[in-house]
């Protein structure tokens, strides 16, 4: 049932019509007299000290403009959580991408060659590759220890529970970097002078980009500008890295007087250079009784890093908040920690850590029922977390949903028991193609962890214009999610006005406060909320000035901002009441609330060329309301797809800490054929707190594809691969290994 | 060391164009500056991912693997050519199914998606995944574009 006029409704994207004519303009498409265009000299060396620096005799460098650390005019720095990354190497090196040099000039051509003329000598020093060589401190590259945070996790005695269990399990779950290929590479135009510094380009969060400048230039807040253009995906990938790409365009323009400077990626550039999902390693110890019970989980996580902080540590947390799962578990410890390596620092990427150690947890629940002679569905009957149980950090679930039925109904849809009895005998044949069903049960926080969101202190406005309309004023990015439609309907709904009336402003510091960046899951359910009371606030307004009486919105605007000059309503963030967290002892509320999924995946298994293929995928969650069904539905089906691709082919290849196979032709996204009709199924339970009973949905789906690709694959071949991505090789080693 | 260009006369979304243009210029490149048409364009640069997608000849190429003289005399359509006043059925289509998320993919696919209805390619779902399988998108997992293109093929919304 919907009592709603636009919440709940598949209206249009209301940016779409621009998109699907080619109007749509991205920041690679402005015209801009004067351009130069901007190119990075980088290290080729994971680790070292900067001895020289020659430029190629004559080649007429008179034509370029230059830029090295020396010409920063104020601090060396992209500033993130802390300020350990400098915006241009200086003397040092940690990482083999790390920009050294600036450069640009009027002909794109020009500048790329040049690049090529410009010789960095470096004295290399031995780096650091693995988490391994991270954790033995061989050699330290990182404050005392290549420790960038650490985070424990305790609940119970899980060290006496564990010597009670009748299984006691103890296996190492791996994942690998993944690149976000968005497909419109990272690009960013600046115009600086210590009049003021404006930034447009491809980015997710321009508050973080106004950050990093402000403290870069050591300018004045209100001198810098940032404005976001449309984004051709982003996915985490454009929420720390357009920080570093817009100091860079940003010193070049300033050194060249304030011409316009645009730096646009190429695809190799942006492959090797930009963040990556965190590598990580889970070793899970663990302790079931007789009949399945769950008793005690002792989780070490370890994240690869890279060479500099940026996001590690809320990675981490996140990472570590759902390592024990879905799951009921009285005795608990997690020990996480992010390293430094010499690799290009890893960063954000949907998800967030959450399918690292998800993907560990969903893992071993399979492997373990297997140990156990209980069919995995069994296994995580008797444990799943129900109403009122509690979480790992003492957090009482207060979600009402019902985590069995949700997995019954995958179940159900896959037909999951007449496939899990019907594929052992077939399997049994001598064709070398195997079949397996299999699946994960997963949730996802939404928004921010912790007091993170009373931190940001969001806040979104709406404001009326003379003409009738309705201005959206929030920090909020539209990168394809649907931010533009979901924050229309928001509004229309609380004004009761028609979707026409309301116009989403693209983000603009100059323009719209600052609602937090675009990231978390945090968009629709976060500021979504805040969209939504400020669309209250104005009606209130509107109707205590005795307007509105006939229902003609626009006519009622109209007449206030004549009257009164001008309209405007402001919303800031309010956590809900009942949430506490204690971010020193990781105690307490770590999210307002959860979505919750279960996905379940038939697949076949080529046992002559360890192919995987997907045949049918099933995504049943619970996401409080799908505000806009068309849009949720497209968010489930891209985050799987990108799911299938972390867990089966998505393999960034390291060498030297550089990445290899920076290229599309050697870094394999899936294409329409290599995926199934992913199938969504939304299960509706209203949140209190969320905009019409919205909940984040974003990153949920990136958790759950991998681990249940490989629990099939288990039933498939009965082996137990804890590896991701499981590429043709990997298996192979496995198989015939075995 | 100045290279002579050469002239290139062809005909762009039914207008006839004439411009001189570098040897080694890409069409892409030709399309995007020399034409300011911006709906095409650059994903990889290396005939990865279709995002340049045009139709040349009544052949889909990948326009930032043809050099630009090769379209000498040629007819080209690319993605600012299929609304007239009014979007075109498989444009609508991807409204009403949502197949256009962040968007950068979007003219590429438009442009093979219609390439494949007019030659009449398709004619079910695998036919239709198999046709944009040169057309990658990273938002939406391809449903919402195989249901659009169908949806236009058999006349429906
Ligand atoms: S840009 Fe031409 S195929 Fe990718
Ligand atoms: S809609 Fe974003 S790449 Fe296809």
């Amino acid at each position: 049932m919907n009592d709603y006029a636009h919440i709940g409704r598949s209206v249009q994207r209301r940016e779409g019509r621009a998109k699907l004519t080619g109007a749509a303009l991205f920041t690679d498409d402005f015209k801009i007299e004067g351009l130069l265009h901007g190119a990075t000299v980088r290290s080729r060396v994971p680790r070292g000290r900067i001895t020289g620096i020659h430029f190629e005799e004559g080649f007429p460098w008179d034509e370029f403009v230059i830029v090295t650390a020396r010409d920063i005019p104020g601090k060396n720095v992209v500033a993130h959580l802390i300020q350990d990354q400098p915006c241009l190497a200086d003397g040092v090196i940690n990482h083999p991408e790390e920009a050294i040099m600036l450069l640009a000039h009027p002909d794109p051509q020009r500048v790329q060659d040049a690049r090529e003329r410009v010789r960095v000598d470096v004295e290399p020093l031995p780096p650091v590759l693995s988490i391994d060589e991270s954790l033995r401190c061989d050699p330290v590259i990182w404050g005392e220890d290549n420790i960038f945070k650490t985070i424990h996790i305790t609940k119970g005695d899980p060290d006496g529970a564990e010597a009670q269990g009748h299984l006691r399990m103890d296996a190492t779950y791996l994942t690998g970097a993944q690149e976000h290929v968005y497909i419109e590479p990272n690009a960013i135009i600046a115009e600086a002078t210590a009049e003021g510094v404006l930034v447009r380009g491809s980015m997710q969060c321009p508050y973080y980009v106004h950050h990093a400048l402000h403290e870069m230039f050591q300018l004045p807040l209100e001198k810098v500008r940032v404005a976001q253009v449309e984004t051709g995906g982003g996915f985490g990938g454009k929420e720390d890295f357009p920080s570093m790409l817009a100091c860079h365009a940003a010193l070049l323009s300033w050194k060249a007087g304030g011409r316009p400077v645009k730096i646009a990626y190429d695809r190799e550039e942006d492959m090797a250079c930009t963040t990556k999902r965190h590598p990580s390693r889970t070793r899970i110890r663990s302790a079931f009784a007789t009949d399945g019970t769950l008793l005690a989980l002792d989780v070490e996580l370890l994240l690869d890093g890279g060479a500099y902080t940026t996001l590690s540590p809320v990675v981490l947390s996140r990472a570590a908040i759902h390592a024990s799962g879905p799951y009921r578990c009285p005795n608990l410890r997690v020990q996480a920690r992010a390293l430094a390596t010499n690799t290009p620092p890893h960063g954000a990427f949907r998800g967030f850590g959450a399918p690292q150690s998800l993907f560990a947890i969903e893992r071993h629940m399979d492997e373990a029922a297997r140990r156990l002679g209980l069919d995995p569905a069994e296994l995580r009957r008797k444990n799943l977390l129900r109403t009122g149980d509690v979480m790992a950090t003492g957090q009482i679930m207060r979600d009402e949903v019902d985590l069995i039925a949700l997995m019954d109904r995958a179940l159900t849809e896959i037909r999951y028991a007449e496939k899990r009895d019907s594929y052992p005998t077939l399997n049994a044949s001598d064709d070398p193609v195997k079949r397996g069903v299999g699946f994960s049960v997963f949730m996802h926080g939404g928004g921010f962890t912790g007091s993170a969101e009373t931190m940001l202190n969001s806040v979104a406005a709406l404001e009326g214009t003379e003409d009738g309309r309705v201005r959206v004023l929030a920090a909020s990015t539209e990168m394809g999610q649907g931010a533009n439609t979901v924050f229309t309907q928001v509004a229309a709904e609380a004004l009761q006005a028609p979707v026409d009336l309301i116009m989403v402003v693209p983000p603009d510091t100059s323009l719209v406060p600052n609602s937090g960046p675009t990231v978390a899951s945090r968009t629709t359910q976060v500021v979504g909320k805040l969209v939504l009371d400020a669309g209250l606030a104005m009606r209130k307004t509107l109707l205590d000035a005795g307007l509105l009486l006939d229902g003609d919105v626009a006519g009622a605007i109209r007449t206030y901002v004549a009257r009164h000059g001008a309209l405007r309503t402001e919303s800031r963030y309010q956590k809900p009441d009942f949430m506490e967290w204690d971010d020193t002892t990781y105690r307490g509320d770590a999210y307002a609330t959860y979505s919750w999924a279960c996905y379940a995946v038939d697949l076949r298994v080529d046992l002559v060329t360890y192919e995987t293929q997907v045949a049918d995928f099933v995504a049943v969650q619970e996401v409080g309301r799908a505000l806009n069904p068309t849009l949720a539905a497209g968010q489930i089906e891209g985050g799987v797809a990108q799911g299938i691709g972390w867990g089966l082919n998505e393999e960034v290849i390291w060498r030297g800490g550089s990445m290899a196979n920076h290229q599309m032709s050697n870094y394999l996204i899936a294409t329409a054929v290599d995926l199934p009709r992913i199938r969504v199924f939304f299960e509706e339970r209203p949140f209190a707190y969320g905009p019409g009973g919205a909940k984040g949905l974003g990153e949920l789906p990136m958790d759950g594809p991998a681990p249940a690709i490989l629990n099939a694959v288990q039933h498939a071949l009965q082996i137990a691969p804890r590896q991701v991505p499981m590429t043709p090789e990997v298996l192979m080693d496995l198989v015939e290994g075995a | 060391m100045s290279i002579s260009k050469i002239l290139l006369k062809l005909t762009v979304n039914g207008i006839a164009r004439q411009i001189y243009v570098h040897p080694m210029a890409r069409l892409l490149d030709v399309i995007r500056e020399d034409f300011g048409l911006t709906g095409t364009k650059e994903g990889c640069g290396e005939g990865e991912c279709g995002a340049c997608s045009v139709i040349l000849d009544g052949m889909l190429v990948n326009a930032c693997l043809v050099p630009a003289v090769q379209a000498q005399g040629s007819t080209l359509r690319t993605v600012e050519s299929l609304a007239g006043v009014d979007l075109s059925p498989l444009q609508e289509a991807f409204l009403h199914h949502g197949g256009a998320q962040c968007g950068f993919c979007t003219p590429g696919m438009l442009v093979a998606g219609t390439h494949l209805l007019e030659t009449n390619a398709v004619q079910d779902e695998a036919g239709a995944r198999e046709g944009l399988a040169g057309n990658l998108c990273r938002c939406t997992g391809y449903v919402k574009i195989v249901d659009a293109l169908l949806a236009t093929r058999e006349g429906r919304p």
